[in-house]
């Protein structure tokens, strides 16, 4: 059986890649993925707010209260070896894993603004990024700002971080643009190797016992695959481009879903949160046995077999469909 | 090769030798030599080595007397060894000097020289403390300037060794120790060749080692002290010249030659001055002035004080001296003249009678100047010299001041200038928080280092820690910079921040035709029609030059926030002329590279972008003919004062402090309290504002506020008929309150601050609008007139009678009217709300004894003081002795008032006829353990006085003098960490063993917070302090648990922000105990690093991370058969990260060495951990009497 793909450029041994969650952010959950048979690993990401506001916050309380009563004129001793603590860890972080695993590694870099904190891409090529996975979601407040404006942002970070690396390089899309399919293109033009199919964003909730909205994790379910497998189907060979299927992938039978509409692999997050690193074993060993019996090879030969381009229902994955879909539950 | 030069102060002149030539470095913090001991322990951490290829051992001691002991048992076990200090610190350091000098151990003590408290305390510069320890036995070596306290460094050391006399090498506090000034470097191979290794060798060879043993240090009988006391003369005798022999080496090798007596002036001068310390230079600029004109006079710098050389003196003065003014820095009371006046009559006197002087006896007189950094103009040592060519010269004169009472101080032109065209001078007015200072050394180093130029730079500060003033004095020029006082005719004025133009005569600082640059809010067509009155007269008719720029937009713009540094700096370049535009942009875009570089791009841009936008927002304004402006200055005192607040008060918040003359200042040291009330600063842009339906009544904001600037009250109805509109109150909640009561808060919006803790206290928030609670910060300037009137309206109301509340409820304690108001603390204070919650509880009767810090400053800095009384003339007595000795202090308090009390007792037996037998027994047995005790002792003792003053009992009067030490007074001892933890631990130790009922409060901020943040043994694992500058390795003192092991101390550890009714309750017990109580109170503070208005959150994550164990041991229930020990906090429920990692001081070490940061987090949660288990330990063990019950 040969499970093997290309994702990025990168041989991966399987499909099956551990998307960016709080398990991929230390040595030993990274090493246990990898001993159960993962693929390849996306790091946690690093925020550009934790490049920049840590700066920003150490800058500031240096010089908070300086120079103003003759006794204490610092508060602290004068330093000019200070790094940016966070950033910094990471890339610690990720040259000790590199040095730990034999899998390629991804780094993933979370931001929406052009500036300081995309020279990273250029630190984490250095410490041994294997790629790079870039999140960019903007959530616009600004009523004036304009469809076209904010897309073009998404692109104008994309070019700041390809000048800074050679690595190659994914987009995590979020799922709403106008016409994805589109920005799936400008992406293309804009130099990506790949694109992941989406981004989760995490869950707004209100606590009602402190009166204040939160940010809560949001796992999800082999529900939430819906959009990933339309999107894929959809992007499959009217882009050049690798595809990652992510949000809702849980089960073999999920990652088998996603290859089969398009993608070239599949990232696994929320499902190895709540089953341990060891869920990735028997993902791979339930794959196998299904394409066993169904006498599949390899699964190269899957990949897009299920697109809107080679399925016999193209309209499935058209939004036309929905009646239908919603007339055949109520039977 | 020209050598390198630096743009540095004096103490980093000085630091940067010592450190280099030093094997063990032992210090202490204080203020003005900190620096020196902060930057050998910051090159240490970094690993710099000295010229022997070692890295020096930088070790902070407890006290002054600390450091000088671990450097005389360094010195006799062989190392070179220093140390840095002033003041009070020098003098701790004396029985250790006498040792060290008698023992003939080659040592170099560097002085940053400062005042010595007497009526009051000066952290100013003057020659106390070093003329302190002219009897030590250590030579006093005198550097002027910053090149010569770096260049003295080396010489003092070459001479120590090759003399074996130990060294004071001082220079003046703060004038040179502080300013900044283009020096050229010492290299390290002229310190090699300066230091000889063989004197080295020869120091180790004298050295206490069993491999070779001897005794050193015997006790002496009369056969024999003396004599040996005498055997060390012919050192003395041979140092001048070995100094001497030194200075020609380094003058050899540097080209700059010293004497022990400079000699500047000219050739037949006939009136000299004689000093020594920066003055020098002040007089040396104006002898060349002078001598220009034709003048004959002259100068002579005195470099080696001790042992006054008279062969080297009388050469050093021209023949033709007719007159000499002997200038002392320091003040002896009772002596007929001062050290220095003394030395040099007595080396002419002695010359003279012995026919070794070749010229005629001159006339010498003595005068003192400078004392605790008074101003030292042209304009005085021109009077000097007048005074030198009267044919009679006062003696014993002053200089500087105007003395009405004894009438020592000689007049003087205080328009008199030094005209010199040759040196630009800038002055800039800034606020502490804007980075102005910053900015300006920041621009003297571009000059400095970037042209040939010469530099100078000296900063003023105010004496308040918030909202403070900022006075950058500038200078600069092709030839050396001399001027060694305040610029008083600027060609530049900056004034940074607009207010200060309604407050101080900013503009009388400026020259004819000078350029004005002012930061403010209005726009080029309006800004004329803002300004002052007086302002728009000045600018007219000193035909200023007058640029604008709104720089707190620009700063806002460019994503600075309310710094505007860069943007002020690029301003000054830009209109300035000192450097070409194009040319001074770049400098500036590379010092900010060079600031930032290392931190990120992000900075960097930041930054540039800031420069910028300055350059295209800086407008110039069209100066109109004609003044049109009817805006005046403000008054700036307000309220019901009397004549001394307003005589001398105002005249020193006004800034016209060195004119009042010696007749209107307290010659005791003593001053009313309660004057904070008169200053309304108007600092805080935003204030709290209360929402009447929101809140629930729960007076956590009141109880939080650091500058007691909110109040709450209580009324009936009918008081409020009147109320101003705008006035709000709300029905009062509770059992305490009837129907007809109203709850209202108040707040001082023009004392506020704008720190915003009470908003991030207050736990109400708005049903509607989440965003906003009950209490929330709005601009204060539209908000300003009707707060004085609701203010105003507040104070007039009735107060809660007091016996009718429960102290022991936060909400009920906080109705309690603070007696202590307004202090000029940081904003967002961690320490102030416990010491404003004593003065509510207790004020009335409370004595304080204050160590010398933060509480000290804060507590007692003049002009303005915020201890105050009651509407009954009854409030907190204070006073501060010293840093060291508080908690004795305050024990001498208690020693008094227990005396007096058992002395009143005694005679209230005695005349028991005269006042009645019940009265009289009533009064002996009263217990006053609480309040109401106090007050109904106190009727009886009103009652007792009135019988007392028409007895004729021969002991009557001697009782009314005594008879209210029989109602019960409260001693509190009150200081920080440094003071309990490190320098003050021995003496309260002893205090806490002495059974005495005093109340020690413990401001603990885990590091000495008012000189600047070093660290003292109370700082937490991995936390990054001074002296700890790679983050402190060691567990912090536990001293709540060693002051609990005495078992008879009543102990509490306490965190407002953690638990504020256990705080309540700790200040209650611990006051009512009777015997010593200590509460250690954690204070969060400014050198923590993080926006204070958290400060209660982070106090309760400490204590949740169990980093801050609360608890309270109160002896009292032991007697009642239960466990003293009453754990106040849960098992540790959060990591030390979530609490370590908010915080700067411990976020720094993440950022230096992460390996480091790792294990310091897991040692501290270790100790966490631990310290949890060993402490609910103690609460299990059983202390029922029931054995002996059934025994």
């Amino acid at each position: 059986m040969n499970l093997k793909t290309k994702y990025l450029g990168l041989e991966l041994k399987n499909p099956l890649i551990a998307g960016a969650s709080p398990l991929t952010a230390s040595v030993d959950s990274i090493k246990r993925l990898e001993d159960a048979g993962v693929a390849a690993v996306v790091m946690h990401s690093l925020f550009e707010e934790q490049i920049n506001k840590q700066l920003h916050a150490i800058d500031y309380f240096l010089f908070n209260g300086s120079d103003s009563y003759a006794e204490s004129l610092s508060y602290f001793p004068a330093s000019d070896c200070l790094q940016n603590a966070e950033a910094e860890h990471y890339l610690e972080d990720l040259a000790e894993i590199k040095k730990a695993t034999d899998i390629p590694i991804i780094a993933s870099l979370n931001g929406v603004s052009s500036g300081g904190w995309v020279n990273y891409a250029k630190k984490l090529q250095e410490a041994g990024a294997d790629a790079l996975e870039l999140n960019i979601t903007y959530i616009p407040t600004d009523f004036s700002m304009d469809s076209h404006k904010i897309e073009r942002m998404y692109l104008d970070v994309l070019k700041d971080v390809k000048t800074n690396t050679s690595l190659p390089l994914a987009v995590k899309m979020n799922a709403y643009f106008t016409n994805p399919a589109q920005m799936a293109k400008r992406f293309e033009e804009g130099g990506v190797d790949g694109l992941v199919i989406f981004d989760n964003p995490v869950r707004v909730d209100i606590d009602l016992e402190t009166l204040t909205a939160v940010q809560k994790a949001n796992l999800t379910s082999s529900s939430n695959l819906s959009e990933t497998l339309r999107w894929c189907a959809i992007l499959y060979s009217n882009v050049n481009l690798s595809l990652a299927a992510s949000t809702g992938i849980h089960s073999a039978e999920d990652v088998l879903k996603a290859l089969m509409s398009g993608a070239n692999a599949t990232q696994m997050a929320s499902a190895l949160l709540q089953n341990g690193p060891e869920h990735v074993k028997s993902v791979l060993d339930e794959m196998t046995l299904w394409m066993q019996e169904k006498e599949y090879v390899s699964v190269e030969q899957m990949i897009g077999s299920i697109s809107l381009k080679h399925t016999d229902n193209p309209a499935a994955f058209e939004r036309s469909n929905y009646m239908r879909a919603l007339l055949s539950y109520r039977y | 090769m020209s050598p390198k030069t630096a743009t540095i102060d004096a103490n980093e002149a000085v630091a940067r030798v010592a450190h280099k030539i030093n094997e063990v470095i032992a210090i202490y913090p204080i203020t003005p030599a900190s620096v020196m001991g902060e930057l050998s322990d910051l090159y240490s951490v970094k690993g710099e080595k000295n010229i022997f290829g070692t890295v020096p051992d930088v070790t902070e001691m407890q006290s002054e007397g600390g450091a000088s002991a671990a450097v005389h048992g360094a010195l006799q076990s062989g190392a070179l060894t220093t140390t840095f200090t002033a003041s009070q610190g020098l003098l701790l350091m004396i029985p250790n000097m006498y040792k060290i000098a008698g023992e003939l151990t080659p040592l170099v003590i560097h002085v940053a020289a400062r005042s010595l408290a007497a009526q009051g305390l000066s952290i100013f510069g003057d020659h106390q403390d070093v003329m302190g320890v002219r009897q030590t036995g250590f030579a006093l070596f005198c550097s002027c300037s910053v090149q010569e306290a770096h260049d003295f460094s080396l010489i003092s050391q070459a001479a120590t060794l090759s003399s074996r006399i130990p060294f004071v090498h001082f220079f003046d506090g703060f004038r040179t120790s502080h300013e900044v000034m283009k020096i050229e470097l010492l290299d390290e191979a002229i310190m090699k060749q300066m230091i000889d290794e063989e004197l080295v060798f020869a120091h180790r060879s004298r050295a206490l080692t069993p491999d070779k043993p001897f005794i050193r240090g015997t006790s002496q009988n009369p056969d024999v002290y003396f004599q040996a006391r005498e055997s060390v003369n012919i050192f003395y005798e041979k140092l001048p010249a070995l100094l001497q022999e030194q200075m020609d080496k380094f003058a050899a090798l540097t080209g700059r030659a010293y004497k022990l007596f400079d000699y500047i002036g000219a050739e037949d001068a006939e009136k000299i001055i004689v000093l020594m310390g920066s003055g020098a230079e002040a007089v040396y600029e104006s002898v060349e002035y002078f001598t220009k004109q034709g003048e004959k006079i002259g100068l002579v710098k005195v470099r080696l004080a001790l042992p006054f050389c008279i062969e080297d003196f009388i050469a050093a003065l021209p023949k033709s001296t007719k007159s000499i003014a002997v200038l002392d820095r320091t003040k002896e009371s009772g002596s007929i003249g001062e050290p220095l006046y003394h030395d040099v009559l007595t080396a002419l006197s002695e010359a003279n009678a012995e026919g070794r002087l070749d010229f005629a006896l001159p006339k010498i007189i003595g005068g003192r100047y400078g004392l605790s950094s008074k101003e030292f103009t042209p304009a005085m040592i021109k009077a000097i010299f007048d005074e030198l060519g009267k044919e009679k010269s006062k003696n014993h004169f002053t200089i500087g001041i105007y003395d009405d009472v004894t009438h020592t101080s000689l007049d003087y032109d205080k328009d008199f200038v030094l005209e010199d065209k040759d040196i630009f001078e800038a002055i800039f007015f800034g606020l502490g928080s804007d980075g102005t200072v910053g900015a300006n050394k920041n621009s003297i180093k571009i000059i400095g280092e970037e042209t040939p130029n010469y530099a100078q730079g000296y900063f003023v500060y105010d004496s308040k820690k918030s909202g403070s003033v900022t006075t950058s004095h500038l200078r600069f020029g092709p030839k050396p910079i001399h001027a060694t006082y305040l610029i008083q005719k600027a060609d530049f004025v900056a004034c940074h921040q607009s207010v200060f133009l309604e407050k101080f005569e900013i503009l009388s600082h400026a020259k004819e035709g000078a350029t004005f640059l002012l930061n403010s809010p209005f726009g080029k067509d309006v800004l004329w029609s803002k300004l002052p009155r007086d302002v728009q007269k000045q600018i007219i008719e000193k035909k200023l030059k007058f640029y604008a720029i709104d720089a707190s937009s620009v700063a806002q713009e460019s994503g600075m926030g309310r710094r505007i540094n860069v943007i002020m700096q690029t301003c000054f370049f830009a209109i300035s002329g000192v450097l070409e535009q194009e040319e001074a942009i770049k400098k500036i875009k590379k010092s900010i590279l060079k600031s930032y570089g290392s931190k990120g791009d992000a900075l960097v841009q930041m930054n540039n972008k800031a420069v910028d936008n300055a350059l295209e927002n800086l407008f110039e304004i069209t100066v109109p003919d004609e003044v049109s402006s009817e805006i005046k200055m403000q008054a700036s005192i307000k309220g019901d004062f009397d004549a001394f607040v307003e005589n001398v008060t105002r005249k020193i918040i006004e800034g016209h402090g060195d004119e009042l003359p010696v007749s209107a200042l307290p010659n005791d040291g003593t001053w009313p309290s309660g004057t904070t009330q008169y200053e309304k600063r108007n600092i805080g842009l935003e204030v709290p504002v209360w929402d009447a339906e929101v809140c629930i009544q729960c007076n956590k904001c009141v109880l939080v506020c650091p500058h007691s600037v909110i109040r709450s009250n209580v009324v009936d109805n009918s008081f409020l008929a009147d109320a101003p509109e705008g006035f709000s109150f709300a029905q009062a909640k509770g059992k305490t309150f009837q129907e007809s009561e109203q709850f209202m808060i108040s707040v001082a919006m023009e004392d506020c601050t704008g720190c915003s803790l009470c908003v991030e206290v207050c736990p109400a928030k708005n049903k509607s609008q989440t965003n906003l609670k009950a209490i929330n910060m709005q601009a204060h300037a539209p908000l300003k007139e009707e707060g004085i009137k609701n203010w105003d309206y507040f104070l007039n109301l009735p107060l809660i009678d007091r016996t009718k509340l429960d102290h022991a409820k936060l909400k009920e304690s906080q109705f309690l009217e603070p007696l202590f108001e307004f202090s000029g603390a940081c904003p967002g204070c961690g320490e102030t709300p416990y010491i404003k919650l004593a003065s509510q509880l207790f004020g009335d009767r409370m004595i304080v004894a204050n160590a010398t810090g933060c509480s000290s400053i804060y507590g007692g800095n003049l002009p303005t003081t915020p201890w105050r009384k009651n509407a009954d003339g009854r409030g907190p007595a204070w006073s501060n002795s010293l840093f060291e000795d508080n908690a004795e202090f305050g024990l001498g308090f208690r020693l008094t008032i227990d005396k007096h009390q058992t002395q009143a007792k005694e005679l209230l037996g005695e005349l028991e006829s005269e006042v009645g037998k019940e009265l009289s027994s009533e009064i002996i047995n009263a217990v006053q353990h609480d309040e109401s005790d106090v007050f109904a002792q106190r009727e009886r003792v009103q009652n007792l006085k009135e019988k007392l003053k028409s007895s004729s009992h021969p002991q009557a009067k001697n009782l009314l003098s005594l008879a209210d030490y029989l109602s019960k007074k409260s001693v509190w001892i009150i200081g920080g960490d440094g003071w309990a933890y490190d320098i003050g631990y021995g003496g309260l130790d002893h205090v806490l063993a002495s059974g005495k009922n005093v109340n020690i409060l413990v401001l603990d901020t885990q590091v000495y917070s008012n000189t600047g943040g070093q660290q003292s043994k109370a700082t937490f694992t991995g936390a990054v302090a001074k002296f700890a500058a790679g983050g402190k390795a060691q567990l912090p003192k536990d001293l709540g648990m060693m002051a609990v092991a005495y078992g008879n101390v009543y102990v509490a550890r306490v965190a407002m922000g953690a638990n504020d009714t256990q705080t309540i309750k700790a200040f209650i017990e611990a006051e009512r105990y009777d015997g010593p109580s200590l509460i250690i109170a954690y204070s969060h503070c400014i050198a923590h690093g993080y926006d204070l208005k958290y400060g209660m959150n982070q106090q309760k994550l400490a204590v949740e991370s169990g980093i801050w164990p609360t608890f309270r041991y109160n002896p009292d229930l032991e007697k009642e058969g239960k466990n003293p020990m009453i754990v106040d906090y849960k098992e540790p429920k959060i990591s030390v990260k979530e609490f370590m990692y908010n915080e700067t001081r411990f976020n720094m070490v993440q950022m230096m060495n992460s390996a480091d940061a790792k294990a310091f987090i897991k040692t501290a949660q270790h100790h966490a951990d631990e310290q949890y288990k060993r402490y609910s330990n103690l609460t299990n063990i059983d202390y029922s009497n029931k054995e002996e019950e059934e025994l």
